[in-house]
């Protein structure tokens, strides 16, 4: 059961990882995108911003384990492969990207308007504005509302054995419940546990050394 | 320095327009501090924004030593601006940097190099007197601490002019008055001209040269301060020294004399009642500092209707004082 359990373990964090990284990017760069196309933003467009915010609310309504077969055809196309770790990245991350976009925003949002009307008065460039400004004063927001977004792809990657991805839900799935192994169950649960702790409590640790309040 | 020109910009929203500017023009002579006042509301915040365009306004110019800044380029703009200092009422700092990250910053926006940025913001920071705070965050700072830090800032690029957000509006009086000072000898030492905005008539008494009056999106009255408080009938003299609404007993007339400089050495009261051998009541007054010159404003009472009075009055006069009359007995 041990080595059922370690390489679940390592299958779940590593599609939460490579997920989680690829989310960061793609949620960050819409996130930003949402607050600079806004009515009274740096490059205000009603229709980008509101297309963007369809994507948006499309993708987060989904529920994850319809967008997983949902993507299939664009999975094979990507992956090579519709089953397997490297396959569950796919979903993972698209189903992340909206959630973590909408995140994002809220945060960048919290940005005080008077620090970048400043940097606008200083002849800041939007560009420099987005990264000297925006990203840099959202940072402790960014960072939190990614710590929330990795908890949620620990459990939507649960969700992967559906497509043979394997993981710790997989193995609770199969093994917990299928065969009656309460013993792997309760394991698998008390690792997810201590997984998530170990999430928040770094997201927290970074939010706070990132703060100067 | 800087000239604006028939400026003119309407709001619209939801259907309803609003003037914020109804033909604004203002001429502000290099090396001068002009204070433009206003309440909330009369389109103030939006004129001064209109300077280096972070509002840009529907119609009329811009012009900032020459150039038209609305016939600009996004770039060259920009580069305007970087001429162009600013401070605000909320002070707009970085809470992520350090008081010297918050003051290299507009330096790091033009591409100056690490090292000369920070011997840059050491100096301003000297200059502004928190050298002792170069490394404190901007939320460990008083308001005080952070407007200089602001104003430090805004003349890291060494501007010719500075635009003032009603930056001492959020501070208390005697911080206020020793940001004033402080902008003040800025004026002086650097030849900065400076624009500021404020509802504080305290503000415009204390470092203005000049001020213009704003209501409705217009100015209303504009010029020297001292040549304000010596025109009859002027609002901003008026709102500048503040006399209680006159109360009249029948068969007296209230004078409103207003003395500037010199004048208020001239012991006028005593001379008027021994020439005419009346009885001068004084009912109220004022005298305050305007810059380096002592202002004052005093509401007497004389006997009899304003016809009887006239040769006190034109004595008065003569003697070079502005005087209004505030209010008569009608019997």
């Amino acid at each position: 059961m041990r080595d059922h359990l370690t390489v679940a373990l390592q299958e779940t964090l590593q599609m939460v990882w490579v997920s989680a990284v690829l989310t960061a990017l793609g949620g960050l760069a819409l996130g930003v995108l949402l607050v600079l196309t806004d009515r009274g933003g740096l490059a205000p467009s009603a229709p980008v911003n509101r297309v963007l915010g369809l994507v948006v609310n499309i993708g987060r309504s989904l529920p994850f384990i319809i967008l997983m077969i949902a993507v299939i055809p664009l999975t094979r196309a990507l992956v090579g492969t519709t089953i397997g770790t490297a396959a569950a990245i796919v979903p993972l991350t698209i189903g992340a990207i909206p959630f973590y976009a909408r995140l994002a925003e809220t945060a960048l949002r919290e940005v005080d308007p008077g620090v970048v009307a400043a940097a606008r008065a200083m002849g800041a460039s939007r560009r420099q504005i987005v990264g000297k400004v925006l990203l840099r004063e959202a940072r402790p927001g960014l960072v939190a509302g990614m710590t929330v977004t990795v908890i949620t792809l620990v459990g939507y990657s649960a969700m992967a054995g559906a497509i043979g991805g394997g993981g710790l839900g997989d193995l609770a799935i199969r093994y917990g419940y299928l065969r009656f192994e309460t013993g792997t169950m309760i394991a698998c649960v008390a690792v997810l546990i201590v997984l998530v702790q170990v999430i928040q409590m770094l997201g927290d640790l970074v939010v706070r050394r990132l703060s100067h309040k | 320095m800087i000239e604006l020109h028939d400026l003119t910009k309407v709001y619209r929203a939801r259907g309803r327009a609003v003037t914020a500017l109804d033909g604004v023009s203002l001429t502000v002579a290099e090396g001068e501090i002009h204070g433009v006042i206003g309440r909330s509301g009369a389109g103030k915040s939006t004129l001064l924004r209109s300077v280096n365009v972070l509002e840009r306004p529907d119609g009329g110019s811009v012009r900032i030593d020459g150039a038209d800044l609305l016939t600009l380029s996004r770039d060259a703009l920009r580069a305007a601006r970087r001429r162009i200092g600013m401070i605000h009422q909320h002070f707009g700092l970085l809470g992520s940097r350090d008081v010297t990250g918050n003051v290299a910053f507009p330096l790091e926006v033009i591409g100056v190099p690490r090292r000369d940025r920070l011997r840059r913001a050491a100096e301003l920071l000297e200059l502004v007197g928190l050298s002792e705070h170069a490394h404190a965050r901007p939320a460990q700072l008083s308001g005080g601490q952070k407007q200089r830090v602001g104003i430090a800032r805004a003349l890291a690029a060494e501007p010719k002019v500075l635009l003032s957000d009603e930056a001492t509006s959020a501070l208390d009086p005697e911080t206020t008055d020793s940001v004033l000072d402080l902008l003040r000898r800025l004026n002086r030492e650097l030849g900065l001209t400076i624009l500021l905005i404020t509802h504080e008539m305290n503000v415009v008494k204390r470092i203005c040269d000049s001020t213009s009056l704003m209501r409705d999106g217009r100015i209303t009255e504009s010029g020297k301060v001292l040549d304000l408080l010596a025109a009859p009938g002027s609002e901003l003299a008026r709102g500048l020294f503040p006399l209680p609404p006159p109360t009249v007993r029948p068969g007296t007339t209230l004078l409103d004399v207003t003395f500037v400089g010199a004048d208020a050495a001239t012991p006028f009261i005593s001379s008027l009642a021994r020439t005419y051998s009346i009885d001068v009541n004084v009912l109220g007054g004022s005298i305050e500092e305007v810059g380096d010159t002592r202002v004052g404003r005093l509401r007497i009472e004389l006997p009899g209707t304003p016809e009887l009075n006239a040769p006190q009055i034109a004595h008065l006069r003569e003697s070079g004082l502005t005087l209004e009359i505030a209010a008569c007995a009608t019997t």
